[in-house]
């Protein structure tokens, strides 16, 4: 946890970078720090030669199991899955109206949202960049829409800034650099940047910095309607005869700094979050409907797992059917793709090297808590006009994600009224009784919005922790670890071989199970071919 | 009948009222609770450690959870015995759960160790210090 802290100088860094230089320069900042892990999908994968009637028993229908389980039996192989839920998925996962969620300890709430509304309580979000997990969407034709990313509208919140008042990103991020290109112009033309630059690229330099941060021409960044350009006006431009605009009053950069509301544009930087990003019509378990519709007659479901065999003949899984928890089932197969979370995995008698038993046991599984409320109205769009998007805040709630569909209607819409990721605010929140967190989401989310009081109807909240079928959210490795057990992790063991987001250098994200799926069937069948 | 449309009639009143339209959860969200403004925690005594932290997986009685996988029960826990065993493993995590060193200070782990060991049908009464903490550390 210690690398934690120097992660969140290193993004502040970034953060700096970014608003200093652009996204190019952050870019290349980021591949130098180890950040901007890309996704190596290279096009759908070709498993040549002859599997022989091979078996492979696959444990998990989440994202990698399936995207393991659709390959194989592609390729050839007899296939069958184990899956825990009595719906396929895992983390890819949508709650609606009329949905039940037990969670662990006993605590059920039901979902009483609208008909059409709903919360992707796992993964929301898809990178332009995730090429994999796009690509399967376009085969299984999941139809996709914006994620809105970065609405200029939406707000940056600090509760121990302006007044508690939240300020518009626009703002936020033109008076920001505005005020820094102020500055290098000044340093610029004092001369004391003549041993870094040269006069020739100086010259140049005070242009772009002119342009960039809407200077006037004495390179100043002023009330004026170069400056309202990028920030907003006082009063807009019109028609008619109050035609003429207003200019806006930009924050000074200390106020700007000492707000401390620049730490959240590296949310609109960061590679993984940069435009364009999408999310599944409807919700996100689409893609995970659309697999299991592949897949229907080879997934058993309410399956829980107890145990796994291996000897030189092949692969006994023990297993249990959750709803007569009584009678003991096994499952054999020549070979098992498991990828069940390494947080229940490391529970199991698992017959593994030492080795790989050590891997299973060295990840630790972050907190996450996710909260939906359903309003009566889009208050945020009718009074606040903002549309889709992310707000951020200091508060313990840290984000306010606005519906990115359905715009411009009457009537209710559910936005994403928390989404607290480590930290200790996500432990505090789950350990609340759900009625309390989203009491509590409502409570602080008043703050930014007051019409929550008048507005709210219904809520619900999933703490990861809480999920009966990953107790967590997902695998937090460590530098550490990761240098010690993760080849170990992804080594074929045996007739075993892991997948999902844990076997993957894109930790919590859809696109790392993908990939590490599609990285193990391959080794695995080169494996199977060759023998 | 009646008794049906007069408690519609206050509800509708009460929603006019700057309050959150569930009672239930407005009185949910009025009791004191600690929240902390970093990523290190600012509770301070076992007592409430436990409550915000630990029973979020090791539930309110500390009897744990089954679901696909198990929290394990702290209560009449034999392995809390040694004291050494639940320092460490605050400090460190073990498999799944998260290590908390970096997120709680020395006198944090030691009060909330002392207050699960004579807690949930644990008797231990030699008390765990900072020091031991200090210790584990390493």
């Amino acid at each position: 946890m210690r690398d934690k802290a120097q992660m969140v100088r290193r993004r502040d860094l970034l953060s700096l970078i970014g608003a200093m230089a652009g996204s190019s320069a952050m870019y290349h900042a980021m591949t130098s720090l180890g950040f901007a892990a890309e996704s190596r999908y290279e096009g759908r994968i070709k498993l040549e030669g002859d599997p022989r009637g091979a078996s492979v028993l696959i444990l998990g229908a989440g994202l990698a199991g399936m995207t393991a389980a659709l390959e194989l039996r592609n390729a050839g192989y007899s296939v069958r899955v184990l899956e825990f839920n009595a719906r396929p998925g895992g983390r890819n996962w949508t709650l609606r109206g009329g949905d039940r969620f037990v969670e662990l300890g006993g605590l059920t709430q039901a979902c009483e949202f609208e008909e059409g509304l709903y919360i992707n309580p796992g993964p929301w979000r898809i990178p332009y960049h995730h090429r994999a997990l796009l690509d399967y969407c376009r085969r299984l034709n999941v139809a996709l829409e914006p994620f809105i990313q970065l609405n200029h509208n939406a707000y940056l919140h600090s509760s121990r800034a302006f007044g508690g008042r939240p300020q518009r990103i626009r703002a936020v991020q033109a008076d920001f650099r505005g005020s820094i290109s102020e500055l290098l112009a000044k340093v610029t033309r004092q001369g004391k940047l003549d041993e870094a630059v040269t006069s020739e690229d100086q010259e140049i330099l005070l242009q772009a910095l002119r342009s960039w941060g809407a200077l006037d021409r004495d390179y100043r960044y002023n009330a004026n309607l170069i400056s309202s350009e990028s920030r907003g006006y006082a009063k807009a431009p019109g028609g008619g005869l109050s035609a003429a605009p207003t200019p806006s009053d930009p924050v000074v950069l200390s106020d700007i700094l000492k707000s401390r509301l620049w730490r959240y544009l590296q949310n609109f930087a960061n590679y993984n979050f940069q435009t364009t990003m999408f999310q599944p019509v409807g919700g996100m378990d689409m893609i995970g409907k659309a697999f299991a519709k592949e897949l229907a007659d080879v997934i058993t479901y309410n399956a829980k797992v107890t145990g796994i065999a291996q000897n030189d003949g092949g692969v006994t899984v023990s297993f249990v059917d959750t709803t007569t928890p009584a009678r003991r089932w096994t499952a054999t197969a020549d070979w098992c793709v498991c990828t069940i979370p390494l947080s229940i995995l490391s529970q199991l008698p698992v017959q593994v090297s030492d080795a790989t038993k050590a891997a299973i046991d060295a990840v630790p599984y972050s907190g996450s808590v996710k909260i939906g409320l359903q309003f009566k109205r889009r208050f945020w769009e009718e009074d606040e006009a903002i549309y889709g998007g992310i707000s951020y805040t200091d508060m313990p709630i840290r984000q306010i994600a606005y519906p990115n569909t359905g715009f411009n209607r009457s009537g209710r819409a559910v936005l994403l009224g928390a989404y607290l990721f480590d930290g200790a605010n996500a432990y505090e929140f789950t350990a609340m009784p759900p009625a309390e967190r989203v009491a509590r989401a409502v409570e602080f989310g008043a703050a930014i919005h007051p019409q929550y009081r008048d507005d709210f109807e219904c809520g619900i909240a999933v703490a990861w922790h809480r999920v009966p079928f990953t107790l967590g959210c997902s695998g937090d490795w460590s530098d550490e670890a990761r240098t010690q057990h993760y080849r170990n992790l992804c080594q074929i063991d045996g007739r075993i071989v892991l997948a999902g987001e844990h076997a993957s250098a894109l930790p919590a994200w859809q696109e790392g199970a993908v990939l590490s799926a599609l990285d193990a069937v391959l080794r695995l069948h080169e494996r199977v071919v060759r023998t | 009948m009646g008794r049906a449309r007069y408690l519609c009639l206050v509800l509708g009143v009460a929603a006019q009222l700057p309050l959150l339209p569930d009672a239930i959860s407005a009185q949910e969200a009025s009791k004191p609770r600690t929240f902390s403004t970093g990523y290190v925690f600012a509770e301070t005594s076992g007592e409430e450690l436990f409550a915000n932290i630990c029973q979020g997986c090791h539930m309110q009685d500390a009897m744990g959870a089954t679901g696909a996988g198990t929290y394990p029960s702290l209560a009449s826990n034999s392995y809390l015995q040694s004291s050494g065993y639940p320092v460490h493993v605050v400090v460190h995590g073990r498999r799944a759960m998260p290590p908390f060193g970096d997120m709680l200070s020395d006198d944090q782990i030691a009060a909330v160790v002392n207050y699960v060991r004579t807690h949930f049908g644990n008797n231990f009464r030699d008390a765990v210090t900072a020091g031991d903490v200090k210790d584990a550390r390493r």
